[in-house]
């Protein structure tokens, strides 16, 4: 029970960066029809900028405190990441917004692909450890069941900028507008919506929120990559079309169910797969000395974990293209 | 190779005859010329030969049928891998050419059609995303399945694949002329490749000429349109996908042979991208632009490397872009600024199979 609780924690967790990520995509989607590949690689940028910044800072000022040094990094990270969007917009996609199907698309690997390698070139291949600012000391709020507080700070944080996602495109004239462009953008246009103005701020908030799960994401983990975007961004895609692509509600579920089942399946897949746990090949000849002395035979281990976003992607997409809350768009590509 | 003779813009229009010997002077000679310049250059065009094969299988997928496939690299991946399971000591195995080559390109293309079933009803970037899935699940068992059976050995990879022998006689030995003079068993492995890619090429343009290249066309410009007009929409995407995948495992068995090691890390989504981007510089659809786009820029980062190195060493005094980092970023500038300035490639495929406007036209209905 205790460790299905703490997965429990976990997949929270880490649903909720999924999440993050990809209201990011779900917004893109919704407003272009586009999936951004590179927002996966913003996330990336998002993390190693803010691990210079905490590094710049500890070292110029160390008598500042870790929460503050934090905020530095976070928002520096969130400005750069901001301005980033806008440069990838502006220059790779705006250009092609009325071009063949393929052409944005293939573009948009290829700032993916140049997003990493300009992160290679900057910061090396190596991992670079990210600083603990938020005391490491799990608590324990139930017998056996750990909870950091940076993933305490990580949910109450997310928890809060979805919120705010949501009142922006609910309840504002630009959410509206949002809306609007995202619905028909000609004739947002025609009712004086300045949509590329949209487009761009579309940009800018998803970029931010990339920033801070990048910063969520390394905090947790402790490390940062020039390659640590690709697994987020093509989880928190699948979450995106888990929970319905263009639908911002549909993108937080999405993150959280996939973040979930994820760290539930990776707990249990292991022994799952056991054959030493089926009677019928426990007995047999060959099995028996392995699992002799409390040994195993997992087919599949916890290795496997990755592949749990791509399966559900695509069972999905092939029985539910509408996703759990969401329109149908799969053929619409 | 008409297609090839264009390859050579003025001459290739005005006397195709004459281009068509140029370029096909070029290919026999060009081993001779690179031996001279070390070994090295032997072993990339050889490297390229085999680009070239993958550049075609994708183009098929991709240029012909419209089906935007970024798992490509998976089909090569078991091509290789077949060849490594057969042809090599990990399990005793030391079947001949003949058989290992078509079982692996008929278990690749088994993996197309296994690829191609669920992915039927998904179009453009979704297509993209899945076949991409498909990609890195192939590459996460290959890592992962030396475990609780050793199956791939892991990520350390099979080695000591058996090589190449036509008819008892191993290509990867050379053969001695005279006491000084023998020749290069890479030099040998490139004609092979030729005789392989120059097979790729006609089944290739035989196929595109024929009903079922004209049914990809018709699905890659307008599904619903083919549909309506009694195109088996269904069948044919699968034969899309598979024939691409055939291909794909050919290529992957003679890389096999060839390198006589294969690890999972050949085969990683950079390599698909990599394929891709040689498919949508050169031009999607084309044959001849393909080929010469799978050629430069298979080419282009070993020139650079060569010319960049040295200029760095001069400059800095130590390498900041190593070869790795250029190639990267010369296939992911190619592949942007492509699109942004010539999104139809260097030679853009003809209006006859292609009609890029119809496309476009039937987008924005949508």
């Amino acid at each position: 029970m205790e460790t299905f609780l703490q997965q429990i924690v976990n997949g929270l967790v880490v649903g909720s960066v999924y999440a993050l990520v990809a209201l990011g995509y779900t917004m893109v989607y919704g407003i272009l029809g586009l999936i951004n590949f590179a927002h996966g690689d913003v996330l990336m940028v998002g993390a190693l900028v803010s691990l210079q910044v905490i590094l710049f800072v500890q070292k110029t000022w160390p008598a500042l405190g870790a929460i503050p040094t934090l905020m530095i990094g976070l928002s520096v990270a969130v400005t750069v990441c901001m301005l980033l969007g806008y440069v990838i917009e502006r220059a790779a996609y705006r250009r092609l917004r009325n071009a063949p199907r393929l052409a944005p698309l293939i573009t948009a690997i290829g700032v993916s692909f140049l997003l990493q390698t300009l992160a290679m070139i900057i910061w090396g291949r190596n991992y670079h450890s990210f600083p603990q600012l938020i005391t490491t000391a799990p608590l324990q709020p139930i017998d056996g069941v750990f909870i950091t507080p940076v993933q305490v700070v990580i949910l109450i944080s997310s928890a809060l900028l979805m919120t705010g996602l949501i009142l922006l495109v609910n309840k504002t004239r630009l959410g509206r507008a949002m809306r609007a462009t995202a619905e028909n953008h000609r004739v947002a246009g025609l009712m004086g919506v300045d949509t590329n103005k949209i487009i761009a701020t579309t940009f800018i908030i998803g970029s931010g929120l990339a920033a801070v799960a990048g910063v969520m994401f390394s905090s947790n983990y402790g490390v940062a990559h020039y390659a640590m975007g690709f697994s987020p961004g093509i989880k928190a895609f699948t979450a995106a079309v888990l929970g319905g692509i263009g639908n911002l509600g549909g993108a937080m579920v999405g993150g959280v169910v996939l973040g979930l089942v994820e760290s539930i399946g990776a707990g249990y897949l292991g022994s799952a797969t056991d054959l030493c746990h089926l009677p019928i090949w426990a007995q047999s000849a060959s099995l028996q000395t392995t699992c002799a002395n409390g040994g195993s035979f997992e087919l599949l281990s916890s290795n496997y974990q990755d592949i749990f976003a791509f399966v559900i992607l695509g069972i999905v997409l092939i029985f539910r293209p509408t996703g759990l809350l969401g329109e149908r768009v799969s053929d619409r590509a | 190779m008409n297609e090839l003779a264009e390859a050579i813009p003025w001459l290739g229009s005005r006397n195709p005859k004459a281009a068509r010997h140029v370029v096909l002077a070029l290919m026999m000679i060009a081993p001779l010329i690179a031996v001279l310049c070390g070994n090295t250059w032997v072993r990339i065009l050889d490297f390229a030969l085999l680009y070239v094969m993958l550049a075609l299988g994708l183009n098929l997928v991709v240029g012909f049928a419209g089906l935007l496939d970024l798992g490509y690299i998976a089909f090569y991946a078991v091509g290789a891998y077949t060849w490594a399971f057969l042809a090599s000591p990990h399990f005793g195995l030391h079947l001949p050419f003949w058989l290992v080559l078509p079982l692996g390109a008929g278990f690749a293309a088994c993996a197309g059609i296994i690829l191609g079933f669920p992915v039927l009803r998904l179009r453009g970037d979704y297509l993209a995303i899945v076949t991409l899935g498909f990609g890195e699940i192939v590459r996460i068992f290959m890592n992962n399945l030396n475990y609780p059976i050793n199956v791939t050995n892991g990520p350390q990879g099979i080695n000591m694949l058996d090589s190449l022998s036509l008819f008892g006689w191993d290509i990867s030995r050379h053969i001695p002329i005279t006491e000084n003079f023998k020749i290069n068993s890479l030099v040998l492995f490139y004609y092979v490749f030729l005789l392989f890619v120059v097979g790729s090429v006609i089944v290739i343009r035989r196929l595109q000429i024929s009903r079922i290249g004209r049914g990809w066309a018709a699905i890659r410009d307008d599904e619903l349109a083919a549909k309506a007009i009694g195109i088996n929409t269904r069948n044919m995407k699968l034969l899309a996908f598979s024939l691409g995948a055939t291909f794909g495992g050919v290529a992957g068995g003679l890389f096999g042979s060839f390198q006589g090691f294969v690890s999972p890390e050949s085969f990683s989504l950079m390599e698909s991208i990599a394929i891709l981007t040689m498919v949508v510089f050169g031009g999607m659809g084309n044959l001849g632009g393909v080929i010469i786009g799978a050629v430069a820029l298979s080419l282009l980062p070993e020139i650079l490397r060569s010319v960049a190195l040295p200029v760095q060493q001069q400059l800095f005094g130590h390498v900041i872009l190593d070869p790795e980092v250029l190639r990267m970023l010369l296939l992911s500038l190619a592949m942007i600024f492509m699109m942004l300035l010539r999104p139809a490639g260097l030679m853009p495929a003809h209006s006859r199979y292609s009609r890029p406007e119809l496309v476009i036209a039937g987008k924005e209905k949508a």
